[in-house]
């Protein structure tokens, strides 16, 4: 549901206008900064494992948020995985109508514990359970982001 | 800690190196807006900004005139009683000069600042620019006076004011 | 209320930018704490977590987004904010987390990357400013300490030498660190000689903005015996607010220190600070702001501080060592973390293990305090070995 009331003109309001007038660059980390080195270089996804816990982290982490440990094995997984979430958006990020519905799921790669967010190729048709897989932009125009995988398709 | 020779963990990351694409990034550009209810004190505030006069609230309990205005005294916690016009003329209680802007880019001609407690109000003012000064000639005491914008720019703004300057017993009326 | 103790403590590196995210330094200081007391993060059973404003990292609810990095899955995790005050905010709240009988392992955690703020961390800090009156003159944060140190300094006949003294003390000890990207040897003059950026401050003067994370572990009794021969036991504690009209107040006094301290040291027992007090740790983001703590914390009478730093007192092997560890001006300024690098610096004092920044004379009660907001939080940890 969105706002009760739009308000076209702020100063209908007596109201104060601002700006929060900064802009962020994060870097990837550590853990990251080798996964998305992967993803654009050689286009594979890369998980770390935590021998104790038994659980393979989707983005790999530096350590085990379960047991503290420090995570050094990595291991290989996906492209492909099962869909364990979906649905399908309307409204964009600003709150206005989407012109084409997407698709988000969450996707397990095969051999990850968890789950990564992405779009969907096919709006209809997409189901929890359904096998997909990675669809990633050409290698010259990947830049180490999550955006280097277009979306994902029915495998 | 155990006689450390050895360097803490922690991976410094120079401009350098993010310049050299060494270490990837993502940019994540904000469009915060926002739009602030001014809430009654202030919106009174700022419309007498506007007519070009300053007004404060009186605490009844703490004989005080606030300056800001607020509808409760955070000091004895009541409601503040009346509104109570201050001044346009003060003292300054500190003052400086930046050669930095907000973002810490740097300006050639110093900007000039000055907290003022306006005449009228209870240790009441606010942060505001000097104008009409050399930056050596500020003082702590010095007295003050405010220069409006004229009627037809005046927004509702704290900006309605230009600057302070020095008070001069010639022209300005005394408090 | 049962006693409590800090026995174990952690530190990143602090840097102008580190490549770590945010809960990659939370995780390396956290578990360095854990290691050096021997618990695992299995004994914790609840985790404090400091860290001043979200726009720094860039992340919403940063403190969910950090907790895993802070030991906080599966747990009872509370995030306290108080501007710069936070770092020693962080033993005050997690304190009641053991004293109260909640909590027997409470794992205290405090992170900061400001580098991922653009085009300065400064520039969040706008929002420090009142939204109406303030920021449409487009204030930078150096000002209101431009303000206060100018009012400081004019109130007791203070000079930009004497003040200048700290910087020098602070970076000069921060060498002796082993996390040191802003320590050095500099004079008075080299102060006096850096960049004006807001009359009287200048570069020199000023601790810049840096990326680092520090743990602590606190304990309850019995597992302090157990897992150490050397606990340090938290004291006292105390915290005070002063209002946000800053200029309404005369900048001259901290006021709001002098109220948290005095809470510590009626909790703490202490009647003759200047006595009882062996070493400080007050909160030195500016130079002039390490003389101002001082006569807040009534270690030094108002405009006396900087006598008796000329006197040598405030150095490590004077009377009453302050900042030892080389402080913010000299280790770097996380803002949270910041704070709690300077309990952890105690601790390692009171227990004899500070290595090349070590205070001589076995130094039995130390303070740790820290500033924030608009010049309006105190936070205070008074800290003993019995």
């Amino acid at each position: 549901m969105g706002t009760i009331e739009h308000v076209e003109r702020v100063t209908d309001l007596r109201a104060w206008p601002g700006e929060f007038p900064v802009s962020h660059l994060y870097t990837m980390g550590i853990a990251g900064e080798r996964f998305f080195r992967e993803l654009k270089d050689s286009g594979r996804f890369l998980g770390t494992r935590c021998a104790a816990c038994e659980h393979v982290y989707l983005p790999p982490s530096l350590f085990c948020p379960r047991c503290f440990a420090a995570l050094e094995e990595w291991k290989e997984v996906g492209p492909q995985g099962v869909v364990r979430g979906v649905t399908t958006a309307h409204w964009g990020a600003d709150g206005e109508p989407l012109e084409t519905p997407e698709t988000l799921a969450l996707i397990q790669l095969d051999g990850a514990d968890d789950v990564l967010v992405h779009r969907i190729e096919q709006v209809d048709g997409a189901s929890i359970g359904d096998r997909v897989e990675a669809v990633l932009t050409e290698a010259a125009e990947r830049k180490g982001s999550i955006l280097d995988v277009r979306y994902f398709r029915p495998a | 800690m155990r006689e450390r020779t050895t360097p803490l963990p922690g991976t410094p990351l120079s401009d350098a190196a993010i310049h050299r694409g060494d270490a990837l990034t993502q940019e994540w550009p904000s469009s915060l807006r926002y739009a602030w209810d001014t809430g009654v004190a202030m919106g009174r505030f700022l419309s007498e900004l506007k007519a070009g006069r300053i007004v404060g609230r009186r605490c009844e309990r703490c004989q005080r005139v606030l300056v800001p205005p607020r509808m409760f005294c955070e000091r004895c916690f009541r409601p503040t009683t009346a509104w109570q016009y201050v001044e346009d003329s003060g003292t300054i209680s500190t003052f400086s000069e930046s050669y930095i802007r907000w973002d810490v880019s740097r300006v050639a001609e110093p900007i000039l600042i000055a907290v003022v407690e306006l005449d009228g109000a209870s240790q009441g003012g606010f942060l505001h620019f000097m104008g009409e000064v050399k930056p050596e000639d500020l003082r702590i005491g010095m007295k003050v006076k405010a220069v409006w914008k004229p009627p037809e720019e005046r927004q509702g703004s704290i900006l309605d004011i230009r600057y302070f300057r020095p008070f001069d017993s010639a022209q300005d009326r005394p408090a | 209320m049962r006693k409590v103790a800090v026995v174990g403590a952690g530190l990143t590196r602090f840097m102008r930018r580190a490549q770590e995210t945010g809960p990659e330094l939370a995780w390396l200081a956290a578990s360095q704490a854990l290691e050096s007391c021997g618990l695992t993060l299995k004994d914790v059973d609840s985790v404090a977590l400091g860290s001043a404003p979200d726009a720094f990292d860039g992340v919403h609810m940063k403190g969910e987004y950090l907790s895993a990095g802070a030991g906080g899955w599966g747990r009872p995790v509370i995030r306290p904010y108080a501007g710069g005050g936070t770092g020693v905010l962080m033993p005050v709240h997690a304190w009641f987390h053991v004293a109260s009988g909640v909590s027997d392992v409470c794992l205290v955690v405090a992170e900061e990357k400001m580098s991922t703020c653009h085009p300065h961390p400064q520039g969040a800090f706008i929002t420090i400013f009142d939204n109406i009156l303030e920021r449409p003159l487009e204030p930078n944060l150096i000002w209101i300490f431009a303000l206060e140190m100018r009012r400081y300094m004019e109130t007791y006949g203070i000079t930009k030498e004497e003040i200048a003294r700290v910087s020098v003390k602070n970076k000069r000890n921060g060498l002796d660190h082993p996390s040191t990207h802003v320590a050095q040897e500099i004079t008075v003059q080299d102060v006096l000689d850096s960049e004006v950026m807001v009359a009287p401050v200048n570069r020199l003067d000023i601790s810049p903005a840096s990326d680092g994370a520090a743990a602590i572990v606190m304990v309850a009794e019995d597992v302090a015996r157990r897992v150490t021969d050397k606990p340090v036991w938290i004291k006292g504690i105390g915290w005070n607010l002063d209002t946000t009209y800053w200029t309404n107040r005369d900048l001259a006094y901290p006021a709001y220190v002098e109220r948290a301290a005095r809470m510590a040291y009626k909790m703490a027992g202490v009647t003759e600070p200047r006595k009882q007090i062996n070493i400080v740790e007050p909160y030195d983001p500016f130079s002039y702001k390490e003389l101002h703590h001082l006569e807040g914390l009534l270690l030094a009478d108002k405009g006396q501080a900087p006598k008796i730093t000329a006197d040598g007192v405030t150095q490590r092997n004077g009377n009453m060592p302050v900042c030892p560890s080389g402080g913010l001006l000299g280790v770097g300024n996380p803002i949270a973390a910041a704070g709690l690098m300077k309990v952890a610096e105690i601790f390692w004092q009171l227990r004899g293990e500070a290595g090349a920044r070590q205070v001589p004379g076995q130094p039995k009660m130390g303070l740790a305090q820290a500033w924030g907001d608009l010049m309006q939080v105190g936070t205070v940890a008074v800290m003993g070995v019995d």
